[in-house]
């Protein structure tokens, strides 16, 4: 599944970052701190979060995840939308919350990683 | 080969831009994916340690052909209990911090969890150094 795939699915806007929508979704996350989004998501996951500032977009570059979907129609700063220009990294908006924005996605397939 | 960054305390702006550059090296010089992640999780958990604690600091890095070494020196205030800020979900960031999502009292422990070696010396109103190792799994993989 491809990041563009989601839109739909979990009703959100693209704010930032079109250049990387086929981005392969490999698995999911959600989390809202981010040292535990450092130590735990993975390469190629799409993560689900409340935050909007633009540091998510550093976690999101080191980890290389493939989108993120802010949550809970919580505004996102204009500072991460242009980081999320910048380093291709798509910045999705949705008014729902993050537990319907999970339920969604893993119904779609996308799973959470179980092993360690 | 040396990079050094100098970063900024309470520069939430350019937070993460050290790590971030330390990552695109590595891999240019050919470091493999993880061993490359977990450089960069322990460099931004340290970055992001001055960031939100210190004064100001230094994250300098050397890379070997055997070896990743990251070194955070910072001015500030110090930790008066390295046991205690060792635990999990310990910290001392204040409210505002948090509420970014940082301060969750998982930057050391990540830091150590991710690194071969692991060393941290703090003096109470002066400041922390952190010294950690990365072991590169094959050797001669730089040229």
């Amino acid at each position: 599944m491809k990041v563009r795939d989601v839109l739909d699915m979990v009703e959100c806007t693209v704010e930032a970052g079109t250049s990387g929508l086929d981005n392969e979704v490999k698995c999911g996350y959600a989390s809202d701190l981010l040292s535990d989004v450092m130590a735990h998501a993975r390469d190629g996951d799409i993560w689900v979060t409340v935050q909007a500032h633009e540091n998510i977009i550093a976690v999101a570059t080191l980890v290389g995840l493939a989108a993120i979907v802010v949550a809970g129609g919580v505004e996102c700063q204009p500072e991460a939308a242009r980081r999320a220009d910048e380093e291709g990294i798509p910045l999705l908006r949705t008014r729902l919350p993050a537990f319907e924005v999970v339920g969604r996605l893993y119904a779609a397939g996308v799973r959470g990683r179980t092993g360690s | 080969m040396r990079l050094e960054c100098k970063v900024t305390g309470g520069d939430f702006q350019a937070a993460g831009e050290a790590a971030a550059k330390l990552k695109r090296t590595l891999r240019q010089v050919g470091i493999d994916a993880e061993t490359a992640r977990r450089a960069a999780i322990v460099a931004y958990e340290a970055e992001m340690n001055i960031v939100i604690h210190a004064f100001r600091g230094v994250l300098s890095v050397d890379i070997s052909p055997e070896r990743i070494e990251i070194v955070a020196d910072d001015e500030g205030p110090g930790i008066p209990d390295i046991p205690l800020a060792m635990q999990e979900g310990y910290s001392t960031a204040p409210e505002h911090i948090r509420e970014m999502g940082f301060g969750a009292g998982l930057g050391l422990p990540n830091m150590k969890r991710y690194s071969d070696e692991f060393h941290i010396e703090s003096t109470v109103g002066r400041g922390t150094n952190v010294r950690m190792v990365i072991n590169l799994p094959s050797k001669g993989s730089l040229t």
